[in-house]
């Protein structure tokens, strides 16, 4: 049941860029420094924006399996490059990436199948219209649970080293000698999803059913596909995170419940 | 019985020493030299060469926790992560009046706490679990001169009581002498014999 959408046309982008343009000149004038941020931002939001917008028409009218798997394949790398570019301590090269990349995979990829066979029974079920969105929300969010949860570890772990030892000492297991920092690194991998699940309708309207509704959905289906996508980031988020802890606290103990940092960061330059 | 057999650590020579039962040795040596190492690697805390046996159980035949219930490291400097002097203990404090405290200590908090009361602490922390072998260092370090003779009849009393092994590493020669039945020095890689005079 599609109802008519307006279409927007060049000049009327141009015209919300004037806004864009004023809030440099502006920045410029009060010299804040964020001017060239922002014209940098805003041209890459642009291009990359349009270019992924021509790709996805050509997907969506070959809706070949092949593009598919080369697309998710791009968007897999990038995002886990990005939750190792956000570390502040950085964790061993391949290694790290490897964590990363295993933890979105069985998060994002595995549960936007589930959904794709089950719930949503595309036909056949690499549609692109649903599968590339659906990937793309549930791998946004996932890596942004990774980034904070694995953030989170390491840096706490690093700082309480003396005190994760000195529980070794006492003969406590490693599960044990970590056990409140990785109930805190669950935390704050969890809290961006927690809340926006609890400020959902309330305090923002999320963006993919807001979407759905300027296009032209009628506000319930658009709330029905929002509770799902709630629920699939949810889920994807939560198993990342704890996918993510546990392969990181593994690393970071050997065998004989030692602590080993070595394992794990890059020798300091 | 505790025996060190090749024990390798790096850049000192495999250590070889046989510690009897109720028996408590003394290390000395210059900061670096290695000491914290050397009780770190019997404590399993660091990678190491060779083999350590307490009782007969090599090293690497029980758990690593397991291990360290039974081998004990006091660290010179202790560790405290939650609020209350309670909550660091498994199971209820013993000797807490052998110590010099009051039995309400146990509730205190531990940012409460001096370095020194932390350090006597520590002692008890550490006991709570019957440790059949104590690697103590500096254990003595913060205290004053009345606590001090406190903590070395202690420590010798805990030894006789349990038939248990201690490594003493400190700096005071007078003490090492006080405490300890036989005393080593660690100095450029080697851990030799303190000939007593």
């Amino acid at each position: 049941m599609k109802t008519e959408f307006i279409a927007l046309t060049a000049p009327d982008l141009m015209l919300a860029s004037l806004l864009v343009l004023a809030l440099i000149g502006l920045g410029a004038r009060l010299g804040l420094g964020i001017s060239q941020t922002l014209t940098i931002a805003a041209i890459r939001t642009t291009v990359q924006l349009l270019l992924v917008g021509l790709i996805l028409e050509a997907v969506f009218t070959q809706a070949k399996l092949s593009w598919i798997i080369l697309i998710v394949l791009v968007m897999m790398t990038v995002a886990a490059w990005e939750i190792l570019a956000r570390q502040k301590r950085k964790i061993k090269g391949w290694w790290g990436f490897g964590v990363s990349a295993f933890s979105l995979f069985i998060s994002s990829f595995l549960i936007t199948l589930l959904a794709l066979t089950i719930v949503i029974k595309a036909d056949p079920w690499y549609t692109p219209q649903y599968a590339i969105p659906l990937l793309g929300m549930l791998l946004g969010n996932t890596m942004n649970g990774i980034a904070l949860g694995m953030d989170r570890l390491v840096q706490t772990a690093w700082q309480q080293r003396a005190v994760i030892e000195q529980r070794l000492m006492l003969g406590q297991k490693d599960s044990e000698a970590i056990r409140e920092i990785s109930r805190d690194s669950m935390r704050a991998g969890m809290i961006p999803i927690i809340n926006a699940m609890a400020a959902a309708g309330v305090v923002s309207l999320p963006g993919m059913m807001t979407g759905q509704i300027l296009a032209g959905s009628p506000p319930v289906e658009a709330v029905k596909y929002q509770i799902l996508i709630m629920f699939l980031v949810t889920s994807g988020t939560g198993l990342a995170v704890i996918t993510v802890l546990q392969l990181i606290t593994r690393r970071m103990f050997d065998s004989r419940e030692r602590l080993r940092f070595d394992r794990l960061l890059k020798e300091p330059r | 019985m505790l025996r060190l057999e090749d024990l390798q650590i790096a850049n000192i020579e495999p250590i070889n020493l046989t510690i009897a039962p109720g028996q408590c040795i003394g290390v000395s040596g210059e900061s670096g030299s290695g000491k914290t190492r050397l009780l770190r690697a019997i404590a399993d805390l660091d990678e190491h060469g060779g083999q350590v046996y307490e009782e007969n159980i090599a090293q690497d035949q029980v758990k690593a926790h397991e291990w360290r219930r039974r081998v004990a490291l006091l660290p010179a400097e202790s560790q405290w992560w939650f609020d209350t002097v309670d909550q660091h203990f498994n199971t209820q404090a013993k000797y807490i009046e052998a110590l010099g405290f009051e039995q309400d200590v146990i509730h205190w908090n531990v940012s409460r706490c001096s370095s020194g009361e932390k350090q006597r602490l520590s002692i008890l922390r550490m006991l709570s679990n019957c440790p059949r072998v104590l690697l103590l260092d500096e254990p003595t370090a913060n205290l004053d001169s009345s606590n001090i003779a406190r903590v070395e009849d202690f420590i010798g009393d805990y030894l006789s009581e349990h038939n248990a092994i201690a490594i003493w590493v400190g700096h005071d020669a007078a003490q090492l002498e006080r405490v300890s039945q036989q005393q080593y020095h660690l100095s450029g890689g080697q851990l030799q014999p303190v000939s007593k005079l």
